[in-house]
């Protein structure tokens, strides 16, 4: 399958809708996730609470990053972290790549990372020679596809259990089967022979504490605790604002994170990294190294406004609860970011040129908003998101249209006008067939509630 | 108390018996209505649509011209006009002047059934509809206006109607406004929820607060030759057992 592009998210997304096995995929999952996440916040009483305090924390790490940042590091290498600060994703790929062969590396394996996808790091990697073996089984599915993920926390959600089925027979040279323990267990299998035979292992980062140089990692399947722990190397890549000040706030994250995402109350494994191992007979990789990337976060940190979308933890929630991308899915926005965060940072880490769709494929409806663990107003984002757009995307027809739309409403008798042309002229000129096309469209009153003040 | 209509310029041109409704049932409750002849729209399409200055332009407007009202209150027929006034003060983040304007504008500015149940405390208008109906929650009522239990009190209290929650009553019903021309396919197929949980209810009529989710949802269901009609919350609050 094509990588799909965000230029073309109108296309990707007629694609999408065509899909009977994607839309079915979508909305199982989707509504599973949300019921889940629904239950899992009512069953905290302080919910709200702990929203509050989360974004409270988020909004003091970002309005004193370089002060965190500095403490993470200092005390991350007091306990034998290697840190490596990349501008963007090219030098992060180019400095992970540049210590994956210093080490001789032949084999690679990684756990779920979503700012590795962001930087690329698979493909750079691959042509620095190296097999690179995505283990968490979701990111496993859709390596064997060749394609991106198409959800943060749930990569694979688009495949129905069949796809998978029919994906392990011709990759895997399995039996062919869709019993979900068979094909989990091959999976597994295939996959711990990689790890013992990895040289090195790249994961992301949930959080990074502070206070103690401590990265925070957490997961379901234990594939991020062999990532970490198997190869010699461990490679950690996160973007600079996953930091948080205290240990103790850790709480708050780990109540709100598993509850958004997946309706847990606790993931299965939480990771706690600080350095490396003390004596030669501890368990554990030799050498850590710790990626901090840039790439375009310090521009969303200079803005008042879009500041906020640094606050994100990664949850997805507000993907399952989009109206929009339940029905087209997440490839259909050819970011790595999907639904509404997607369609927030994407424009703002690649630029708005290339990206000027997203923003509009919302109908503001404010359900991310109601669901996001750390209250970002996702809405308002891509409001000034647009109004970045339109003086530079904008199309010429649209300008004007909306310079016209503007001196009609300033003026009661353009106004009145405009109304009246528009009775008359509905009968003749074609409507929109954009709406026409799925809608009847209610004809324009024979006489406007102005008129009718006026008789009355 | 008086009050003056904002009544949107949907309603103007396209559903006026939204607006002739609005004057009936606030007469009926007490209140003196008076409309500004001068007044077109909230500026939301604009403002929605990324076209900022446009916006800021008729937002300034509608501010110049309901500040002038000596009325106690304005009250609008749309929780998505009356949210989008509510937002006017982040359009004028910068100018401390107009700043100060919009929010004593925004301040003064409520939804129908808000108006109604928070403000002047009636729960019940003496309204009767003989039927089954269920309520869509509209976006922007919901989200941004915190409306859910107005509404529903309201519809509660007309004698003669049997009310059904509708499965997914908070879910969007695809409009956004431009998205639902910018994006017309995705837009219907997020309606096609909302019609089909319609249908499951098996009820004569949906209400609603805003006459743009049920332009969405009247389009979609009269296309499909659905027998279910459409009505705004201040239709059914002004009928008197027509249904």
């Amino acid at each position: 399958m094509n990588h799909l592009s965000s230029e073309t998210f109108r296309e990707n997304a007629r694609a999408a809708l065509g899909d009977v096995h994607l839309r079915g995929a979508l909305k199982n999952a989707t509504s599973l996730f949300g019921e889940r996440r629904k239950a899992a916040a009512a069953s905290l009483p302080n919910w709200e609470d702990l929203r509050t305090q989360a974004r409270a924390i988020k909004d003091e790490v970002l309005s004193h990053l370089d002060r965190y940042l500095v403490e993470f590091v200092h005390n991350a290498e007091n306990r034998g972290a290697k840190i490596h600060w990349a501008r963007d994703a090219a030098e992060a790929n180019s400095i992970i790549c540049g210590l994956a062969i210093g080490t001789k590396a032949r084999i690679v394996v990684k756990s779920k990372s979503m700012t590795t996808e962001e930087t690329h790091l698979n493909d750079a990697l691959e042509a620095a020679g190296m097999q690179v073996v995505e283990t968490d089984l979701g990111e496993y599915i859709i390596q064997l596809a060749g394609e991106p993920p198409s959800h943060i926390i749930a990569p694979a959600i688009h495949k129905t259990r069949a796809q998978v089925a029919e994906l392990f027979t011709a990759e895997l040279g399995m039996p062919p089967t869709d019993d979900v323990a068979q094909l989990t267990s091959t999976a597994r299998a295939t996959l711990r022979d990689r790890f013992a035979a990895a040289d090195v292992g790249i994961s992301g980062v949930n959080f990074a504490i502070a206070e103690t140089g401590t990265i925070v990692i957490i997961e379901n399947e234990g594939n991020i605790r062999l990532t970490t722990s198997v190869p010699r190397m461990h490679i950690a890549v996160m973007g600079i604002e996953k930091v948080i000040p205290r240990f103790a706030e850790l709480d708050v994250f780990l109540k709100l994170l598993p509850r958004s995402g997946t309706g847990q109350r606790l993931t299965t494994y939480q990771s706690f990294i600080t350095g490396t191992k003390r004596q030669a007979t501890d368990e554990g990789p030799e050498e850590l190294h710790i990626v901090l990337l840039d790439n375009g976060r310090s521009r969303m940190l200079a803005h008042p406004v879009t500041r906020q979308s640094l606050a994100c933890i990664r949850c997805g929630a507000c993907l399952n609860a989009c109206p929009v991308y339940q029905q087209v899915g997440g490839h259909a926005y050819g970011s790595v970011y999907q639904g509404p965060i997607g369609a927030v940072i994407t424009p703002q880490l690649m630029g708005i040129e290339k990206t000027a769709q997203l923003p509009y494929a919302s109908s503001l409806c404010g359900a991310c908003r109601e669901v996001c663990p750390v209250k970002i107003d996702i809405p308002r984002l891509l409001l000034h998101l647009r109004g970045e757009i339109t003086p530079r995307k904008g199309g010429v027809s649209e300008r004007l249209a909306f310079k016209l739309w503007a001196k009609v409403m300033m003026s009661p008798a353009l106004y009145k006008l405009s109304s009246r042309a528009g009775r008359l002229l509905q009968r003749v000129v074609p409507i929109s067939r954009a709406w026409t096309n799925g809608r009847d469209l209610r004809p324009l009153e024979s006489k406007s509630f102005h008129e009718l003040w006026s008789n009355e | 108390m008086k009050v003056s209509l904002f009544v949107t310029c949907l309603v103007d041109q396209l559903w006026t018996s939204i607006g002739v409704s609005s004057v009936a049932v606030l007469r009926r409750a007490g209140c003196e209505v008076e409309f500004d002849q001068r007044q077109t729209c909230c500026a939301q399409p604009a403002y929605n649509t990324g076209y900022l200055d446009e916006a800021r332009q008729v937002a300034r407007r509608f501010i110049g011209i309901f500040e002038e009202s000596r009325a106690d209150a304005i009250v609008s027929p749309s929780g998505s006009c009356t949210a989008m006034v509510r937002h006017y003060p982040q359009l004028f983040a910068g100018d401390p002047e107009w700043l100060l304007r919009a929010q004593s504008v925004a301040a003064r500015t409520h939804e129908l059934s808000s108006f109604l149940v928070r403000v002047l405390k009636k729960e019940d208008v003496g309204a009767s509809w003989q039927g089954r109906l269920t309520w869509h929650d509209a976006c922007h009522g919901l989200r941004d206006l915190n409306l859910k239990s107005e509404p529903r009190t309201l519809i509660r209290n007309v004698r003669g109607s049997e009310f059904v929650e509708l499965d997914h009553a908070d879910a969007c019903c695809g409009f956004g406004g431009t998205f639902s021309v910018k994006y017309p396919e995705i837009s219907v197929a997020i309606l096609d929820q909302k019609i089909d949980a319609i249908e499951r209810a098996g009820v004569q009529a949906v209400v609603s607060g805003d006459a743009s989710c049920l332009m969405q949802i009247g389009g979609r269901l009269s296309r499909k030759g659905s027998r279910v009609q459409v009505m705004h919350l201040a239709e059914l609050l002004a009928s008197d057992s027509r249904g």
